[in-house]
């Protein structure tokens, strides 16, 4: 007995939360994400307008010149100086993300809020709607709608927005079903709130976090489609500087050898996605604890 | 008069919850609903308190039979009832401070102007201070929260309140407090009280007269 005492005196009572590590990893990522992200957005509002340097300037003396002081990121097959280039397609990659995770997810949260708004037929008819074009592949449907104009930024941007309005009308429209089932939902309409008044007074302002969480997280996805499709010839028109646009003519440059023009723009396309996805990542984590973040693209 | 009849009420299709209840409240009375937890007596209140349209059985409230529930009854027999719920957390939207969760019926009735009044006059009757005011529902305690759904029913005066469980959450000095802030209201107004719980003590002390909900169900 004695024995058992001295033992469990020995023992160290104390629980110890091992959650301090993982804590501190959790921060270093939202903290490079956010430095990576403000690089980016910096870089590419500022850059263009400072330097007075042409993207488009030719220089066949200087082709496929590999990382010099000079030119940090090398040049491409003619001549022009890639990190510009690079700059450039970022920005118009950004934009194309922007934009389209914003439209998409304004069309989704309408279709979304509408569903469950109405309910019945109407919501059993859009659902369906939903779930058909779910089931046919982004990339697939993205090609076809982008197939139907001339290539351009906007096209690019409806195609992306119209293949990625669906997971956020399911989304919105199941947040909206459970919010409306509650009892203060309840206290307003005895309150004599009208209809619209419940919708943007009480709904709207439950629903936004999601939405918003959703169109951060379709940022990336969106430039990636945006690249995807450049990559494969039907995005933006060549001579532009996109991503996907300095990937692809990277292409033959590459089993010459030269690494750099493939590499960098490369870099570019996964880096600050995964930056904005980091971020996106905290801050599902602070409305929604209890699920795991992971990298959801 | 507040009037139930034949009210048969459910969620799904040929279960319902509640068979052919009859429920009559007269002016000024205060009517105890007696039950045993998951009978079906919160599902009557919400029918009363025109949240919830019944498969069948009329309401008549005030002489006038009533036609639509929630957003499809007009905006003066919705407002003519009071509701206080069980669960003070549910029933209070966590965005808005207990001064707007308070204020909210009169500016969704277009009465903001005398808000101001008439919230700092009723926080103070339901005992609530001026500082508690500012805080969010998730800053209060549940006797807190309470007090301030009750002095929501209570902000457009209505000559109908409905309680469905309103002290279960709380402990005996709040449930007595808020108790006589409704009886108060009750003199002052003579308002009609429908009161729906399971404590038999409280409820026959508190009421004119208790019904159970076996009387309900089979009369």
């Amino acid at each position: 007995m004695a024995e058992l005492t001295r033992e469990l005196a020995a023992e160290p009572a104390v629980w110890r939360s091992h959650g301090r590590t993982r804590r501190s990893t959790r921060t270093l990522r939202v903290r490079t994400s956010a430095v990576i992200v403000t690089a980016v957005v910096l870089a590419v509002l500022v850059v263009p307008p400072l330097a007075h340097l042409d993207q488009q300037a030719v220089d066949l003396s200087m082709k496929l010149r590999p990382p010099s002081p000079a030119h940090p990121f090398g040049t491409d097959d003619v001549g022009r100086d890639l990190l510009l280039r690079c700059v450039y397609g970022l920005r118009v990659s950004l934009l194309v993300g922007l934009v389209a995770a914003l439209v998409a997810t304004f069309i989704g949260t309408a279709v979304g809020a509408a569903a469950a708004a109405f309910g019945g037929w109407t919501d059993r008819v859009v659902m369906r709607i939903v779930d058909t074009f779910s089931s046919i592949p982004h990339l697939l449907l993205g090609i076809f709608i982008v197939a139907m104009f001339r290539p351009g930024v906007w096209p690019v941007i409806v195609s992306v927005a119209l293949t990625h309005w669906l997971s956020t009308a399911r989304i919105v429209r199941s947040e909206v079903l459970s919010l409306r089932s509650r009892p203060y939902i309840d206290a307003a309409v005895s309150g004599g709130a009208s209809r619209w008044r419940v919708a943007v007074r009480h709904l709207l302002p439950g629903v936004l976090p999601q939405a918003g969480l959703a169109a951060v997280l379709m940022v990336p996805h969106a430039m990636w489609h945006e690249s995807a499709l450049s990559f494969l010839g039907l995005g933006l028109p060549t001579h532009q500087a996109s991503l996907g646009n300095l990937v692809q003519s990277a292409r033959s440059s590459l089993l010459a050898g030269d690494w750099w023009p493939t590499l960098f723009p490369g870099l570019l396309l996964i880096i600050p996605t995964l930056a904005i996805a980091g971020l996106a990542g905290s801050w599902r984590e602070r409305i929604n604890p209890r699920r795991r973040s992971e990298l959801m693209l | 008069m507040l009037e139930l009849d034949a009210i048969t009420a459910g969620y799904e299709r040929g279960s319902p919850v509640v068979r052919d209840a009859h429920l009559t409240v007269a002016p000024g009375e205060a009517v105890g609903l007696l039950g045993p937890s998951g009978c079906g007596k919160s599902t009557l209140a919400r029918v009363a308190a025109l949240l919830h349209r019944p498969d069948a059985g009329t309401v008549t409230l005030d002489g006038r039979p009533v036609t639509g529930w929630r957003h499809r009854a007009p905006r003066e027999q919705r407002t003519a009832i009071g509701v206080v719920f069980q669960q003070p957390r549910l029933s209070a939207d966590p965005r808005l401070s207990l001064r707007d969760l308070i204020a909210e019926p009169l500016r969704a009735t277009g009465r903001r102007g005398e808000a101001a009044a008439t919230v700092s006059e009723l926080s103070r009757t339901v005992g609530l201070g001026e500082d508690l005011l500012g805080r969010r529902p998730h800053e209060v305690s549940d006797g807190q929260l309470q007090r301030a759904c009750l002095a929501r029913a209570l902000v457009l005066r209505p000559r109908w309140l409905v309680c469905d469980e309103m002290t279960a959450m709380l402990d005996a000095s709040t449930t007595a407090a808020l108790v006589a802030v409704v009886e108060e209201y009750r003199r002052e107004r003579g308002a009609g009280l429908l009161t729906v719980g399971h404590d038999r003590v409280l409820l026959e002390r508190w009421c004119d007269r208790t019904v159970r909900w076996e009387d309900v169900t089979t009369a």
